[in-house]
């Protein structure tokens, strides 16, 4: 039980995938126009999240290393067609204004991310917990920058006016350029702890190990790779090239004459 | 002559209006990751044109016949997923062997859109809107040429942006945010074309 709390705690506090991995900013982007979207979003991933964990691991020994991230892509897209449909039959609302990011879930870094990092070398209970510590950690982030934009953009937090009656909305909160406003504050914000951390000496390789920095670190943890390690030492097959080198190819593409 | 009329509203609703990027934060990754240079972001940009565009017409065979045709659309996102996949790993390595010029030129992008989200996100879309074949191939197009638009834009003043003197919290990603941001307001704009 010991273990399981330390997992919640993990996912909500020390590597929240959100405010400290940034990870999965696609969706953090595009569904946080209101608290309430961000809560519905992030509880939908956090079911995912925690059963394909639940069932990744349960299955650690009978799936190949060779064909593992296959396999956890087909886990993953079969659990977010179960919960897709159920969203689609229980509450219509909320499967209508998330939309087409409902089924993007699939390609969301921080489950196969999860997968590859902790339920693939983990026992079941271990990591059910680690999914729904993670989830819940996505989710509160999500409600956070929801309720933060709606209170802006529309000063209600969850569908409930708030605000004074002077206060006039901002309205381009609530629309896409808003999101990547709010997103660049936050990682500012994040960039100052992590500067303070550093000055003091104390740890902060952990901070920004997703797609923040560089978006190479995301493709070399889970989006590209994902189909393409083989695993193993087995050279890759004639043809067919590493994505991390091709990776590494391009950072150094981008960055040569700097 | 009313389709040709829809089909040229698609290509600029999905390429300006409702651009992948700026309005719906699909593909957000090599967006902000390979923009640094003009020169690699419009080779990304290539990449993604020519995997789009094919992914959404074998996306759109699929659906019609295969899923429609034995009603198993909530197999949707399983059936996509791997078969953008394995469509791209195969065009890479059809690529290298039969054009090595083009190989060359996108080679090195192929790997990193394999599960690029904008790829699947076309062929859901595609797939809810209900679009044909040809339409869904059109839709896929634009959608990766206001893909492109915006990753050469953001690296044009990311080039600039070099020289700049930005507060110490604000270097790296912040300040290709708020870019990004000011960019959409930019697109929102083009809400009036339509």
């Amino acid at each position: 039980m010991n273990k399981a709390g330390e997992r919640l705690y993990n996912g909500l506090v020390k590597e929240n995938p959100t405010f400290v991995l940034m990870l999965g900013m696609c969706p953090t982007l595009a569904v946080t126009t209101s608290a309430m979207n961000g809560l519905g979003m992030g509880l939908t991933t956090m079911v995912v999240l925690a059963l394909s964990n639940l069932f990744i691991s349960l299955l650690r020994k009978v799936i190949p290393n060779r064909v593992r991230i296959p396999a956890f892509i087909v886990v993953i897209a079969s659990f977010v067609t179960v919960v897709q449909l159920l969203l689609e039959a229980y509450l219509p609302a909320l499967n209508k204004s998330l939309g087409v990011y409902i089924p993007l879930i699939v390609v969301n870094c921080i489950i196969l991310g999860r997968a590859e990092s902790y339920a693939y070398s983990n026992p079941p209970v271990p990591s059910l917990f680690d999914g729904i510590g993670m989830g819940l950690g996505f989710s509160l982030a999500l409600t956070c920058i929801g309720a933060f934009r709606e209170l802006l953009g529309a000063g209600k937090l969850f569908g409930a006016a708030v605000m004074p009656e002077g206060f006039e909305p901002i309205r381009i909160f609530g629309q896409a350029p808003g999101a990547f406003f709010v997103l660049a504050m936050l990682v500012a914000v994040q960039n100052a702890v992590k500067n303070r951390r550093k000055r003091e000496g104390k740890p902060y390789e952990k901070i920004d190990s997703g797609c923040n920095e560089d978006c190479m670190n995301c493709s070399d943890q889970g989006c590209t790779r994902r189909f393409y390690d083989m695993g193993g030492e087995k050279q890759p097959a004639e043809g067919l090239r590493k994505p991390s080198d091709a990776a590494m190819e391009l950072i150094d593409l981008d960055k040569e004459e700097k | 002559m009313d389709h040709i009329k829809d089909l040229l509203v698609i290509l600029i609703s999905s390429s300006l209006v409702s651009n992948v990027v700026l309005s719906q934060f699909l593909g957000l990754c090599p967006f902000l990751g390979v923009s640094r240079k003009v020169k690699t972001a419009a080779g990304m940009g290539g990449a993604v044109i020519f995997v789009i565009t094919l992914a959404s017409f074998v996306a759109g065979v699929i659906n019609r016949f295969v899923l429609i045709r034995f009603q198993v659309q909530y197999l949707d996102t399983i059936v996509f997923i791997l078969v953008i996949a394995a469509l791209v790993q195969f065009v890479e390595m059809f690529l290298r062997k039969a054009m090595p010029a083009l190989y060359e030129a996108l080679g090195v992008y192929l790997p990193l859109i394999t599960t690029n989200c904008a790829v699947l996100g076309v062929a859901i879309n595609n797939e809810q809107a209900e679009y044909g074949i040809l339409t869904g191939t059109v839709n896929g197009f634009a959608t990766a040429v206001g893909f492109t638009v915006s990753i050469v834009i953001l690296a044009g003043i990311r080039e600039k942006m070099e020289y700049n003197d930005i507060p110490k919290a604000f270097q790296g990603m912040p300040i290709v945010l708020l870019t990004a941001g000011l960019m959409a307001i930019a697109f929102v704009g083009f809400s009036g074309l339509l």
